[in-house]
């Protein structure tokens, strides 16, 4: 039988010849992840359960990445919880200050989230593997903690959207935030609910992993159960030049010539622009250039979507030798330690500070109006991060713009929203 | 089981940030949470939610992140159903782990008007509301679903599993 690639690792996880779509599927899991909010309630209900033991302490990963470094009393007692069950557990996977970043980001550096994996998260943005070739999806804290006891977990498995994206990017400046941003512009935050989202053409296949990654990170920004990329040499090379190397077999797949899909969307390069998403939804998206006088207060450049090394590169170029506008504050968070390290050994943040950005140690922090960043009422921020929902960074009245490091490098120097080409030359 | 209450209508793409902002997730306190709920879609709603009372979504209710947070807020709040045309996939989810009712019917939750009394069978799939004298049929909630809800929910459902497991 014809499968795509997402149906091929389910079936393997659920030990069967072959699946099909709606079919309800018990699949093993490769990877069961939480964070500082949501670990808490899992671990709540794993000890309601009466369970004594994880299915596997080195398949359970724990990272405080949300309100950590911890922001207040009540984060610290929430992260306590999920650091005294690390060590009750013998789970290495812990990841404490200092070593953590945020976690979509951090995974794949630990040779944790690997090709043909299924991983599941409590966090939303555990789509994110699917940029290597994993099956992996967000699910809730209940979920979390079923199976963090028996190693599986049950699934409809999804029918799959293909989304071909043809020729070549306008610009240096098109990124992957770019495809995704416009795809959903064009499907709706609801346009793949339930679904698998497949990316494929030349214009993925030229991609770097980091610009893979932030696309298959907001697939769940569409209503998607997953995004999901054919793994490739780059995959290869991007797991062989991680600090840590895999300690699990993995598999390479990919979809069959003549597997079923629902629907097919072929996209063109020359049609995609750099891409902004307006308040309050992800697919309210307009092309830069017709983003006029749009006065910002901040710029974020971080979080599990572009907080990757490639993006400090971009926002670097654009920034260095400039100050940022008067007024502006910007807040640039590599999402990781390494990342974070390998700027500064590379200069990016002597840029940073010199432009009068400010750096912080890696957190989810803004991007969910968790600390590091709150807006004030009526204040207008840029980020490149994923979700522009009302009150996502502070105010209920204050508003978020979605766009690539490019975009944010360059807004963040006139303080509009603003095509980088207007400011590099 | 009939749930009875007074609708509180919101519209498309009610998201998980709106539901409990993350501000307020420093907490897991189901009492906590609830104050909270719905607060940047509604400020009046915590203070003035009766008990058992329905909310009413569009579209893609529960879009954005998985925090579970989202239904344990709406239910500590005391209210006993949700009725939306459509939910986004992790809130469905948790909504059954979390044991809060939710039913899809886009007629019903479309013609709701603000203050209807509904009166809902998440069970049998029937919503009557009784203020406009109107009967929907939801879409039928999918079988395995039903197997985790009659079972007490997920846990419950992974106990047995286990216990099935252990014993074989």
């Amino acid at each position: 039988m014809q499968m795509t690639i997402t149906e091929k690792i389910l079936a393997r996880h659920a030990d069967l010849e072959s699946v099909k779509p709606g079919q309800i599927i018990s699949s093993k899991v490769d990877i069961a992840l939480g964070n500082d909010i949501t670990a808490p309630l899992a671990i709540k209900a794993f000890k309601q359960a009466g369970a004594k033991q994880v299915f596997d302490p080195s398949r359970v990963v724990l990272v405080p990445d949300h309100f950590a470094p911890n922001k207040d009393i009540a984060s610290a007692q929430q992260a306590k919880i999920m650091r005294e069950f690390a060590r009750e557990m013998d789970i290495d996977n812990y990841f404490e200050v200092g070593q953590m970043g945020v976690e979509h980001a951090l995974l794949p550096e630990q040779g944790l989230s690997l090709p043909g994996d299924v991983i599941i998260g409590a966090d939303s943005h555990t789509c994110t593997y699917g940029a290597m070739g994993a099956f992996s999806t967000g699910v809730g804290s209940t979920d979390l903690a079923a199976t963090m006891i028996t190693g599986k977990t049950w699934f409809r498995v999804p029918e799959t959207m293909k989304f071909i994206f043809n020729g070549k990017r306008k610009n240096k400046w098109i990124s992957g935030k770019d495809l995704i941003l416009y795809t959903i512009g064009k499907i709706g935050v609801s346009g793949a609910l339930y679904k698998a989202m497949e990316f494929c053409g030349s214009m993925i296949e030229e991609f770097s992993m980091d610009d893979r990654f932030a696309m298959a990170n907001m697939a769940v920004e569409a209503g998607a159960k997953n995004g999901i990329i054919r793994p490739d040499q780059k995959t290869l090379d991007f797991i062989a030049s991680q600090p840590v190397r895999p300690v699990r077999d993995y598999q390479m797949l990919e979809s069959d010539k003549d597997a079923a899909y629902l629907s097919v969307h072929e996209f063109d390069g020359d049609d995609i622009d750099l891409m902004v998403a307006f308040p309050h939804l992800p697919e309210n998206t307009r092309a830069v250039g017709e983003a006029k006088d749009i006065r910002l207060d901040q710029v974020v450049v971080g979080s599990c979507t572009n907080g990757r090394y490639v993006d400090m590169e971009i926002v670097a170029g654009i920034l260095k030798g400039n100050k940022v506008a008067k007024g502006m504050r910007m807040i640039i968070i590599p999402a990781t330690q390494r990342i974070y390290k390998k700027a500064m050994n590379n200069g990016l943040l002597d840029i940073f500070i010199d432009a009068g950005a400010v750096v912080s140690t890696p957190t989810c922090g803004p991007c969910l109006g968790g600390h590091m960043g709150i807006l004030a009422e009526e204040e207008r921020c840029l980020a490149t991060t994923n979700r522009n929902f009302v009150g996502r960074m502070g105010h209920p009245r204050s508003e978020v713009y979605l766009a690539s490091p490019a975009v944010a490098a360059a807004s963040a120097l006139t303080g509009v929203i603003t095509d980088p080409e207007q400011v590099v030359s | 089981m009939k749930l009875t209450g007074k609708a509180w209508k919101f519209g498309d793409n009610v998201d998980t940030d709106v539901i409990i902002p993350a501000r307020y997730l420093n907490t897991s306190d189901p009492a906590e949470l609830a104050k909270h709920c719905m607060e940047d879609a509604d400020t009046s709603f915590a203070g003035a939610v009766s008990q058992g009372d329905i909310i009413v979504g569009g579209a893609n209710f529960g879009c954005g992140s998985s925090r579970e947070h989202a239904p344990i807020a709406i239910k500590a709040a005391g209210v006993s159903c949700v009725v939306a045309e459509y939910f986004a996939r992790i809130f469905y989810r948790n909504a059954f782990n979390m044991g809060l009712p939710i039913i899809e019917c886009p007629e019903a939750a479309r013609e709701a008007a603000p203050g209807d009394i509904l009166e809902v069978d998440p069970m049998e799939g029937t919503i009557v509301n009784k203020t406009q004298g109107k009967s929907y049929k939801a879409t039928p909630i999918p079988p395995f679903m039903m197997e985790l809800v009659n079972a007490g929910g997920l846990m419950s459902y992974t106990v047995q599993q286990l216990a099935q497991a252990n014993s074989k």
